[in-house]
């Protein structure tokens, strides 16, 4: 590999990524800060049938939709007289390399395909790299998968390891880093040198790809239910899963659905941490992803996120890693499905908000993944006690991320806590404020554009503008 | 230095891609004590020895070049051993179930 200093490479950040990415994001600029969105989304060519159709050659989507009686049933003896939505699950580790992330991959895979570059490249260390992989695999390309793996007492990451194990079996290499960002200046100099493909998780083509997966599940549930979902549960993280099932959900006529995001409670542990890194028990869906990339979705490796949550989010919950595991075995006792850990945050948050809707209402948890060797409760809770974390039942809210994981006693005990959404939506507004330089104007395009982007209007927008003003200037 | 490992072996080399030094501003203090480190596996191209310099042909046909850290590199993640914590969950649903009047 070509050795080039970590500072010349970040300073080729915006050639590399324009060449990799094969956009030209800059002709979507409309103001200071605005941009269209639609435009660059649409431009990507992929509508809802288009995408099915593309999927549908490599066999990715069409998964089933599957009744969780038996935890309904669980979840009517914890609430009150009447109450307990039915919950369904979309059981996306039928995809072929296991989860939904095959959704994302086969569109980026099969345009760098069309495009004649010679390979894919991707930055992850989750499902993802393995659905590039198997895409890659099929579509015969090259692929390259960049993961934050190992700490520096060379402790992998166990759900990691499994997922090195799989892209290695897709034929792809795997380049296994330690922990911290520069993973991004790695990833860059692999693009650099190679011209491959970046797969991104946050280019149109990643979140077009997951809109099949809202809008297949609407159809499901009208056809299997007589009636569209009343709320749709997503396990967030970067964004994607939620904005491109959020689009799906409105396409296929479901624009009253309550669109949820549930992540994993990991407040107190640092993401870039290489002492934390293997005290999370959770490689994804965790709130050190989806807060970062909620209130500041450019921070991805593309210019433009194409995955911007807060457009579409009508709640956001979070719940703990011992209420995860424990729903994990639930599924598995109850329902006979065995699927990965960090999927079932979503079915967490569902039995706690199934308690407070009719009998006759439907929730659907829109994601399943496999599970396997590393990836699994067990591999997670014996790397977890080899951290020195404590693992016991007990009460969730004494869950304590990198000190203590508790896993309930009773069903009753699993709730989740909302996130407040006009601090988010804040948060947000600060960060667009503090990227810009001093002498910036903003005009009314882009007071626009941030009401559409934070679900607010004009008037909000202009309120937390000016009081940032006044504080930090 | 060990026995030299054929050319043809399927190997892990290892390498220091920034010295603590030269990590980036932003990371945390821990992270910033040690180095950032890359570990890739390949076939190797001519014969080397654990610990030597090494050079490979990764999955995607790249040539790199590393220190010869693992010949033909186990995969050792697993499950390990049951957590008592989690074994009982599943009799405990399913028992609240019945005493509800569900049948499972």
């Amino acid at each position: 590999m070509n050795v080039e200093s970590y500072s010349a490479i970040m300073n080729q950040r915006a050639e590399i990524m324009r060449s990799s990415v094969g956009l030209d994001y800059g002709k979507y600029t409309t103001g200071t800060v605005a941009f269209d969105y639609e435009g660059l989304l649409a431009d990507a060519g992929y509508d809802v049938e288009t995408a099915r159709e593309v999927q549908r050659r490599t066999a990715v989507g069409d998964t089933p939709l599957v009744e969780l009686h038996n935890i309904t049933a669980l979840v009517r003896t914890v609430a009150k007289p009447g109450n307990g939505a039915r919950i369904f699950v979309k059981d996306e580790a039928a995809n072929p390399s296991g989860s939904f992330k095959d959704r994302r991959a086969s569109l980026s895979v099969h345009e760098a395909k069309r495009r004649g570059y010679p390979g894919v490249a991707a930055a992850t260390s989750g499902n993802y790299g393995a659905a590039v992989a198997s895409q890659a695999a099929k579509a015969g390309l090259h692929c390259i998968v960049v993961q934050e793996a190992f700490d520096s007492s060379g402790i992998a990451q166990p759900e990691i390891a499994e997922k090195t194990r799989a892209c290695e079996a897709y034929g792809a290499e795997v380049i296994r880093l330690s922990v911290g960002p520069e993973l991004f200046y790695v990833f860059l100099s692999v693009l650099k040198e190679t011209g491959y493909f970046n797969a991104s998780l946050y280019s149109p083509y990643s979140v077009l790809g997951i809109e099949t997966l809202g809008y297949e599940l609407a159809l499901q549930v009208r056809e299997q239910t007589q009636r569209l979902p009343d709320a749709v549960i997503a396990t967030h993280a970067g964004g994607g899963n939620v904005t491109g099932t959020a689009r799906g959900l409105r396409k296929a006529g479901a624009a009253n659905t309550t669109m949820i995001a549930a992540s994993v409670d990991l407040s107190g542990l640092h993401m870039a941490s290489d002492h934390d890194f293997n005290r999370k028990s959770f490689t994804t869906g965790h709130t050190g992803f989806s807060m970062p990339f909620t209130t500041w979705p450019d921070r991805a490796d593309v210019p433009r996120n194409a995955a911007r949550p807060l457009r579409y989010i009508d709640r956001f919950v979070t719940v703990t890693q011992g209420e995860v595991f424990y729903i994990t075995e639930v599924l598995a006792a109850l329902e006979g499905m065995e699927r990965g850990p960090a999927g079932n945050t979503s079915l967490a948050a569902a039995f706690a908000i199934a308690q407070d809707l009719d009998q006759e209402q439907i929730v659907v948890v829109q994601e399943t993944e496999y599970t396997g060797a590393g990836k699994h409760p067990l591999a997670q809770l014996n790397l977890a006690r080899r951290m020195g974390i404590e693992v016991v039942r007990g009460d969730p809210t004494d869950n304590e991320p990198g000190k203590r994981i508790v896993i309930p006693v009773e069903p009753s005990q699993i709730r989740v806590v909302d996130v407040d959404l006009a601090n988010v939506r804040r948060s947000y507004l600060r960060h667009v404020f503090e990227s810009l330089p001093a002498d910036a104007q903003l005009t009314d395009v882009d007071f626009a554009f941030l009401a559409e982007e934070t679900r607010t209007d004009r008037t909000f927008v202009r309120e937390v503008v000016n009081e940032l003003g006044t504080t930090n200037r | 230095m060990a026995e030299p490992i054929a050319a043809g072996t399927w190997v892990e080399i290892h390498n220091v891609v920034l010295s603590p030094d030269a990590r980036a501003p932003q990371i945390p203090a821990d992270t910033r004590q040690v180095p950032l480190e890359m570990r890739v596996k390949g076939f190797l191209v001519s014969p080397a020895s654990v610990g030597g310099q090494a050079d490979v042909v990764t999955a995607a046909g790249r040539h790199l070049r590393g220190t010869l850290s693992q010949v033909n590199p186990a995969y050792t993640h697993g499950f390990g051993a049951p957590i008592p914590e989690l074994s009982t969950i599943g009799a405990e649903v399913r028992a609240r179930l019945r005493d509800k009047g569900h049948a499972t």
